[in-house]
């Protein structure tokens, strides 16, 4: 009854979107909205802020933070791509203590739920970095970035071997309170994603993040160079989204309860969709907030509309719909005749 | 504050080499100062260059038949730009803006010299008529690599006391430099500001012969940028603060406009090695990537 009167007193395209519940639950982080910003594309959420309200996200993901500031890498850093760009930002930032201070700080007062990103150069950075969060309020949740270098292995990404993925991992849960989640950002660029994120999931990862970027590289044909100061950097953006969904779609087949952030490429609503039908519970975008800043209320909105024309009460209802057994159907509402709810009924006759 | 707003196109117009937008802007518009850009998106919806392309604020008109509306002048040589020269009025064109810091104006009727270098000169009119009504002296210095590249030619000559052109190959002004040009206009009449658009390296040449006869300058730099609003850290230079440390500074919130003195122009394209979190000689880069 309540929901004939919602309703009824919304324009005609808008009723349907009422009705569907997008709250969304990462490992115990409650949010209002599936829709979180990805790490390195949204800053700490300042910028961001003036283009639409930060706390009606999901969740800001803040750009990884190291121990130490640090410079980056030389420009030129990016290079468009079809659908897509490549990036060697080399992790620019303030490091851990201007964050806390200035970032996490606002943010908290901001009201903004927060995820912040930590990367790397060793176990024991991470370790660091995990210790002196665990002394700051705002943070709900915490995002391992381990697709840094490792430095004490050659140079070798934690992400792509289980055994350092692990030791990251492991690190970060002991020195973080029980009760903050912690995510585990996986690579693309490995044989076996699944056999990671398993091991990611035994060394106390609450939940995974899906996925970070692939790594790629552009020739200039004018100079005869590569087009990238630091020669290979990280492809994202839509270009990327049927891999991203692979891995969801692996990761969910592999581990029926893992919360998985899904990430890479979203769009538009119905791109969030394939994440969250592939077994995302919540989703990132990224690169797409350059092309337009307001994509992730954008999206929230599409989503939420594709639900409700799909027939799905709310979004939980819709994590991992494209595994069911083939004969499996949806009781699609909006097309199946009405259970004897006259409000609908007339409404839907207008 | 900027915001995004769905311009459409009133008008295209051809001038030398480019192609001038006139796209309807709402509030920016009325908000805009020199200096500032716009990121406007390329193609649609569903395009796929994803990326904006940032254009600095050619002029305003707050109050026209279409609202506000802003100019941009666009130089078509890639895929993005010559999407953007090839729209019809009544298109749509999706604008963030406006963006950056803009530059700032002397509270005193000083002296100031504009330099433009290519379509680099494309903001330097606004600013003009600023200044002049500020009761400052503007003379203006446009340069390009020939005739066809120069921008505003005729506008400088209704806003400037005086006008040097100078082209690569002589086929407009002098043949030389800007910097050729600007170095007589500051003997001549006493230039005590520098503005400055254009290439990095007029820029560049630019500055260090403002700093060098202690001339305050003021650069609007023209960095690849992937986002324009401050969050992807694509756009960077090497920019040494007041405190005398040198760090990577995106120019899209901290520029377009710098201090002249302050960027290392030499330096541009590289961190230095004194940089704020500069890679020491054992650290790693950093991933991502
Ligand atoms: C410019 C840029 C910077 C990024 N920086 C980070 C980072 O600091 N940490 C991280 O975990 N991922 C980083 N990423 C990866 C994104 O968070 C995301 O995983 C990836 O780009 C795929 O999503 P998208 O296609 O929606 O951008 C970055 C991506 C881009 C484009
Ligand atoms: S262009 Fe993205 S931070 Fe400047």
């Amino acid at each position: 009854m309540t929901r004939a009167v919602i309703r009824d007193s919304l324009p005609k395209e808008q009723r349907s979107v009422a009705v569907v519940d997008m709250s969304a639950n990462l490992a115990g982080l409650e949010m209002t909205s599936p829709i979180l910003t990805a790490s390195g594309c949204a800053a700490a959420g300042r910028e961001l802020d003036q283009f639409f309200d930060i706390t009606e996200l999901g969740a800001v993901v803040t750009k990884s933070i190291m121990l130490e500031p640090r410079s980056g890498r030389p420009t030129p850093r990016m290079a468009e791509t079809p659908s897509g760009m490549l990036n060697s930002i080399g992790l620019q930032g303030p490091g851990i203590a201007s964050f806390v201070e200035r970032d996490l700080v606002w943010l908290h007062q901001r009201g903004a739920r927060t995820v912040v990103s930590i990367a790397g150069d060793s176990v024991e950075d991470y370790a660091k970095l995990a210790k002196i969060l665990r002394m700051h309020e705002g943070v709900d949740a915490i995002e391992v970035n381990i697709s840094c270098p490792n430095v004490a292995d050659r140079g070798k990404v934690f992400a792509c071997e289980a055994n350092s993925a692990s030791a990251v991992v492991q690190a970060v849960r002991r020195n973080t309170d029980s009760r903050i989640p912690i995510f585990a950002k996986l690579s693309p660029d490995v044989t076996d994603i699944t056999s990671i994120a398993i091991a990611c999931v035994r060394a106390g990862a609450d939940g995974l993040s899906v996925i970070n970027t692939l790594l790629g590289m552009v020739i200039d044909t004018d100079t005869m160079k590569p087009a990238l100061a630091g020669v290979t950097g990280g492809l994202s953006g839509p270009a990327i989204r049927p891999v991203a969904v692979r891995c969801v779609w692996q990761i969910r087949q592999a581990l029926p309860d893992v919360p998985i952030l899904g990430m890479g490429g979203i769009r538009t609503g119905l791109d969030a969709l394939q994440f969250i039908l592939a077994g995302a519970n919540a989703v990132s975008v990224g690169t797409v907030v350059f092309n337009d800043p307001t994509a992730p209320m954008r999206v929230h909105r599409e989503l939420s509309e594709a639900l409700a024309s799909k027939g799905f009460r709310s979004l939980a209802e819709a994590v991992s719909y494209a595994h069911r057994s083939g004969d499996e159907i949806i009781v699609n509402e909006a097309e199946a005749p009405s259970d004897g709810d006259g409000a609908d009924q007339d409404l839907d006759q207008m | 504050m900027p915001n995004q707003y769905r311009g459409d196109v009133v008008s295209v117009r051809r001038a030398g080499s480019y192609f001038v937008l006139t796209l309807t802007a709402g509030a920016m518009a009325e908000t805009a100062r020199p200096g500032h850009f716009v990121a406007l998106a390329i193609g649609g919806e569903e395009s796929g260059l994803l990326l904006r392309r940032a254009f600095s604020i050619h002029g305003v008109q707050q109050r026209g038949v279409f609202g506000g509306t802003v100019d941009v002048v666009v130089s078509p040589h890639g895929a993005g730009t010559r999407w953007l020269a090839q729209r019809h009025r009544g298109d749509t064109v999706d604008i963030v803006g406006p963006l950056g810091r803009p530059f700032s104006l002397p509270r005193d009727p000083v002296s100031c010299a504009l330099v433009g270098g290519g379509y680099g000169s494309a903001p330097l009119f606004m600013l003009a008529e600023q200044l002049r009504a500020r009761g400052c002296r503007v003379d203006m210095v446009l340069g390009a690599a020939n005739e066809d590249k120069l921008f505003g030619v005729l506008e400088a000559k209704r806003m400037a006391s005086t006008v040097t052109i100078t082209t690569d190959d002589g086929s407009a002004g002098v043949r030389g430099r800007v910097t050729d040009g600007l170095a007589k206009v500051m003997a001549s009449h006493g230039t005590e500001v520098v503005y400055a658009c254009g290439p990095m390296g007029m820029l560049a040449a630019v500055a260090q012969m403002a700093t060098e006869t202690g001339v305050y300058s003021q650069c609007a730099v023209e960095e690849s940028m992937a986002c324009g609003i401050g969050v992807c850290m694509t756009c960077v230079l090497p920019v040494i603060g007041d405190d005398g440390v040198t760090r990577m500074v995106r120019s899209c919130v901290d520029g377009p406009v710098f201090r002249g003195d302050t960027v290392r122009w030499a330096d541009v394209g590289t961190v230095p090695p004194d940089t704020l979190g500069a890679p020491g000689v054992l650290g790693a880069p950093g991933g991502n990537r």
